[in-house]
Parts: C-alpha cells; structure tokens; sequence
C-alpha cells in the first residue's frame, strides 16, 4: 500500500518533469501553459483535501488565491523580487484569510456552508475591486513600479539597470525567464502533492474521511469535528494562497478578476471533470480545463471554417457559425457541455472513465498504473 | 458497589407529550442493568437524554460524579460512554478497519489531534485493538469490505465493536439485537457475556425477554415515561405493575 503511495508521487513527479519533452506534443510546450497545469493542479489538490475528503463544497478559494496573488505582489514591491519570501506570505495569508472564513462558514455545512463561502468569496472581490483601492489598485490591478521600495533589494545594491524589475530566485531570473518559472511551480506541485498525500492516508484524514461518512457518528464517538474541519479548511486555503503567490512570481501582477466566483467555480469544476476525492483527478482535471481554454479560447471563425472544409459549401457555412459559437470568446460552452456528459455519464470523472477503460483492457489490479501513464493533460 | 450512573427527576416534554416523566435510576458499577417497557415508553428518549443528543428541561444526571446535563456529545464519550443505536450509525463508506479505527483513535488521542504527517497504518497499538475488537465480534475476515455492503446484523456487530474498541466505562445499547435471527442473537448475546467478564457496565434497551433475562442483573421497566417498577429479573418476572403495562404472561415463558 505505502509502496503504491510512493509509486504515485514518483509517477506525478515523473509526469511534471518531462512535461516539457512531451508537452509540444499536445500543443503545450511553452512555458505559460505549463506554469498554468502546475498552479492550477495544485490549487486542485488543495481544495481536493477539503472537498473530497469531507464533502465540504466550498466556492470560496479564489479567494485565497487572490489573497495570495497579492500578498506576493506586495512582498515584491515592499521588500524584495526573490520569489521565496513571497510565495511563504502568501501561504501564510492564503491561511489566515481560511481560518477567518473557517471559524465563521463552517458553523454551518451543505448548501449553507458551500453560500457562505460563495457570499464571502464576492465580499473579497468587491474589496479588491473597489473598496480597498489603496491595496489593491482596483480594476487595474495591482503592478510593479519604478519607485517602489523594495528595501532588501535596494539595501543588497539589487537593482535592475533599466525598466521595471524580473521576479528572481536567488539571484537567477524568474519572470523573465519562461523556464526557471515553470521548474519553480513544478517543484512546488510535486512537494504539496506529496504533502497531500501524506495527509490523505494519515490518521487525521480518515477523521476527515470519517465526518464524510457520518457525522452524528462522529461526535458520538467522542470526536470534536469542527477544529478538524477547520485545520483542513485552513490547509486547503493555503494551497490556494500557495497557488496565488506562484502565480503572481512568474508574472508579477495582480488582479480582482482572479477572485470572481466564477474562478472559484472553475476550481470546482476541474475536481469535479478530474474525479472528487481521488489524488491524481483533481490535477487532470485542472490540466484539461486549463488546455481547453489555452486551445479553444484562440481559435476563430476562420481556423473552425478550415477545420469545416470538407464539408459541402452549403451546410459549411452553416455548421461554422455553429460551431464558432463555442470556441473563442464561447469556449465555455464547450466546457459546460464536456462537464455536463462527465457528470452524467461517469460521476467518478475522468479517473472513473480511465478505470474503467483499464478495466476493459484487464488492468484490474494495475489500474493505478494504467490509468495515469495516459496523459491527460 | 457503588453507583455508576445517577439519574434523578429528569423530564423532557415534546410539546403537550410527556416523554419523560419524573424519571430516576441507578447504574450500578459492573452490572448489566435493562431497561424494558412498550413502544414509546421514552426507552430511547432516556438514552438521548444521557449521551447529549437532547437536553431534559429538568433533572440531573451524574456518571462518575461528573453531570452528564448540558455536555457535549463528543465530552460525554471522552468520559467513557458509548452508545450502540437502533439504527445501526456507522461509517458507511468506510472499510469495517476503518470504521473501527476511527473510534480507536478518538480514545488513543482525544477529541481532536491534527496528527496529519502519521500514516494511519502506523497506528499499530490502535490497529490491533481494532482487529482484536472485530474478532471478537466475528467480523475480522471481512475487515476490508465496505461497511455498507454488510448485512444489518453485521452492521449491528460493527457497531458494537467500535463502541468496544474504545474500552468505555459505560455501554449503552439501543436494542442490539432488534431484527436479528435467533442465532444471530445467541451469538450477540455470548459476545455481551464475554465482554461482561471485563467489567464494563452496560445499560441496555430491549424488547426480546429471551436477551434481557439472558443478561441483565437488574431490570427497570418504563412506561409513559416513568420508571413504573425495577428489581432483579425474579422480581420483574412477577411484578403485577409489569405484567400489566408489558409483559403481559410473556415473562411465563422464560
């Protein structure tokens, strides 16, 4: 069982570093997407610890991974451009801002909670879309500036020589280097995912697993569920806030976009499509949406009519103005309705299909395996 | 002999329903004491009302010298009782170590322990008692299988065996062997008999009079909510205000 355990970080970790040798393969070899692959499945994991670990459905993580995106802008403007402090701020912020909703959501669960978290997700972006302007820069954003003060830099004699300064880590080049940022998230995603892992089969997660199952158990059986519910809770907006810091380190901005509900919708669908509960689902399934919208939000009405022009001309025209419909600016069309037939037809996700199809192929005990040398990315 | 559990003056009204009226017992230290009377006597109200899962308006109850009124649930099993329901509470989609790990650790470690970096099969002092506590029950070779997909009376000896696991001081048991065969029960009943030589006290709510006079040393009989009559099985054998109320010439045939 253990020797699985590390049999599946060793397959994850194998899959992020040879990303770049097979990522052209799929059209996503250049470092953005696969910085995207890396922080989203982490935030996937992170949330998959809360949600499927004890059913909590929460709609709030994007706002820590807002929280976190900003403390790190902030850590970069005020002290210094190395990444490392910045991403501990936000962990630790993603955190805090956890443990304030925590205490006061999960008083409550099921729909209440899941509201709570949505209610408490738009409090946040309309105080960084408006309210708290000084802090956030509002609608702009929050940037880097000439003048800012950077004092352990400044202090260090770490100045750029002209323009804006590059995010760095210990003195090599981060933003402005495609690469060294994508190494940087992967590392990252392959530590929390083996931080999550531990936790999953530790005796604090089968509590959790536990307050899934019954909960009236639970406190008849001598366990207080609440602080549990609000440790995970707290760990999962760390992840978040872990997620956020990464984000703002390769590409040094932050903005209110990235707390709006439907961000934090998208979190729940990628665990969701990937497969609720299960470790590697929740990565593939962050993958998938993030390839998705990378591929289907470029295309065009002239790249759809090219793929159309087989067709005879009179139904051509036709079907591409169908069809332009759901890629580009409608791209989410296409999502909703990939979401929609997993949901229906394989409510485990994608994990459930490539089980599935393991199965078929007579994998039965080496599904694991099976399953998760398919790239799905 | 010293009493375990002191109940005095408890009542607790749903309504204009009395569900419990004026209700006093004493728990002796190491006994198995039953508690029988009709459907809707207030039998499971009683037990509601000790475990923490409904507040009585009025009265005290004491376990140890430390009240029971007003406690938490997870407070009250940390004090040593557990509770066997009627409609067997277990984790359903958990595997039946699983399931009686959980309680295991909440008696190895408390009421909570973020103990998240300890693989639970490490757990290997809280693993055995739980294997032991299965085998004791006869379910240790299906340890792996999902609890969900046991019969009801296995989930009845599930569940047991997780109240077990955590060595409680006190046992309660809502009709453990309520809907099981008559060997089934036999078997329910040995397992009770064993676990008695520990010295665990145990109160237990049942219908079948084969269990009760099969078991319990002490005998209390509940009618609207009151405790109409208690005495050891010979004397609740013969009490007219028994008879009347429940047993009706039952009591006869055992």
């Amino acid at each position: 069982m253990r020797k699985r355990d590390y049999f599946m970080l060793l397959i994850f970790a194998a899959i992020m570093i040879t990303l770049p040798m097979w990522g052209p393969l799929i059209d996503a070899g250049y470092p953005d997407i696969m910085q995207r692959f890396a922080v989203f499945g982490l935030i996937a994991v992170g949330f998959n610890l809360l949600f499927g670990l004890t059913g909590y459905l929460s709609f709030g993580h994007a706002a820590f991974l807002g929280v976190g995106s900003y403390t790190a802008v902030w850590c970069f403007k005020l002290f210094t451009m190395d990444v490392i402090p910045a991403i501990i701020a936000s962990t630790i912020m993603g955190g805090l801002v956890a443990l304030i909703l925590g205490f006061v959501a999960l008083r409550r669960s099921g729909i209440y909670f899941s509201i709570l978290t949505l209610a408490f997700a738009q409090m946040m972006y309309s105080l960084a879309y408006s309210v708290l302007t000084p802090l956030t820069n509002g609608e702009t954003g929050l940037q880097l500036a000439l003048g800012d003060a950077r004092v352990i830099d400044r202090a260090m004699g770490v100045n750029p020589e002209s323009g804006l300064p590059s995010t760095s880590i210990l003195g090599f080049g981060v933003s402005n280097q495609g690469m060294t940022g994508y190494w940087i998230c992967a590392i990252v995603a392959i530590v929390g995912f083996y931080i999550a892992l531990r936790i999953t089969r530790s005796s604090f997660g089968i509590m959790l697993r536990g307050i899934k199952s019954n909960q009236t158990r639970m406190s008849y059986t001598g366990l207080a569920a609440r602080p549990y519910l609000i440790t995970v809770f707290v760990i999962s907006g760390m992840y978040a806030g872990l997620a956020g810091g990464l984000l703002a380190s390769v590409d040094p901005l932050a903005g209110a976009e990235r707390m709006y509900w439907t961000a934090s919708g998208e979190i729940v669908l990628m665990t969701i499509l990937g497969g609720v509960g299960t470790l590697f689902g929740p990565i593939m399934g962050a993958g998938i949406i993030k390839w998705l919208e990378a591929k289907l939000s470029t295309f065009n009405e002239s790249v759809v009519e090219q793929a159309l022009a087989f067709l005879p001309d009179s139904i051509e025209h036709g079907a591409a103005v169908v069809v332009s419909k759901f890629v580009g600016e409608g791209w989410h069309l296409s999502l909703g309705i990939i979401f929609m037939l997993i949901v229906i037809f394989l409510p485990g996700g994608v994990m459930e299909g490539l089980q599935r199809l393991a199965g078929l192929f007579g994998f039965g005990k080496n599904k694991q395996a099976g399953a998760n040398s398919t790239p799905a990315e | 002999m010293s009493a375990i559990l002191t109940v005095s003056g408890v009542n607790k009204s749903f309504g204009g329903l009395k569900a419990l009226n004026d209700v006093n017992l004493q728990v002796e230290e190491g006994t198995i004491h039953a508690i029988i009377g009709p459907n809707g006597a207030g039998k499971s109200t009683f037990l509601n009302a000790l475990i923490g899962r409904l507040i009585p308006d009025s009265g005290t109850a004491s376990f140890m010298g430390k009240s029971l009124i007003g406690q938490q649930p997870q407070a009250i099993n940390q004090m040593g009782v557990s509770r066997v329901f009627q409609t067997p509470e277990i984790f359903g989609e958990l595997s039946l170590l699983e399931n009686v790990m959980i309680p295991a650790l909440a008696h190895a470690d408390g009421a909570f322990k973020a103990n998240w970096w300890t693989n639970l099969r490490d757990r290997k002092a809280v693993r055995e008692v739980a294997e032991r506590e299965l085998h004791d029950v006869g379910l240790k070779d299906k340890m792996d299988v999902i609890a969900d997909n046991l019969s009801r009376g296995d989930k009845r000896r599930l569940e047991l065996a997780m109240c077990l696991s955590q060595d409680p001081k006190l046992l309660l048991l809502d009709e453990p062997t309520a809907g099981m065969s008559r060997a089934d029960t036999n078997e329910i009943i040995e397992v009770l008999k064993t676990i008695h030589a520990k010295g665990m006290t145990k109160v237990i709510i049942e219908h079948d009079m084969h269990v009760v006079f099969s078991l319990a040393s002490r005998i209390s009989c509940m009618a609207q909510g009151h405790v109409i009559d208690e005495g050891n099985p010979d004397e609740i054998r013969n009490s007219a205000k028994v008879r009347e109320a429940y047993l009706g010439d039952e009591a006869d045939e055992h």
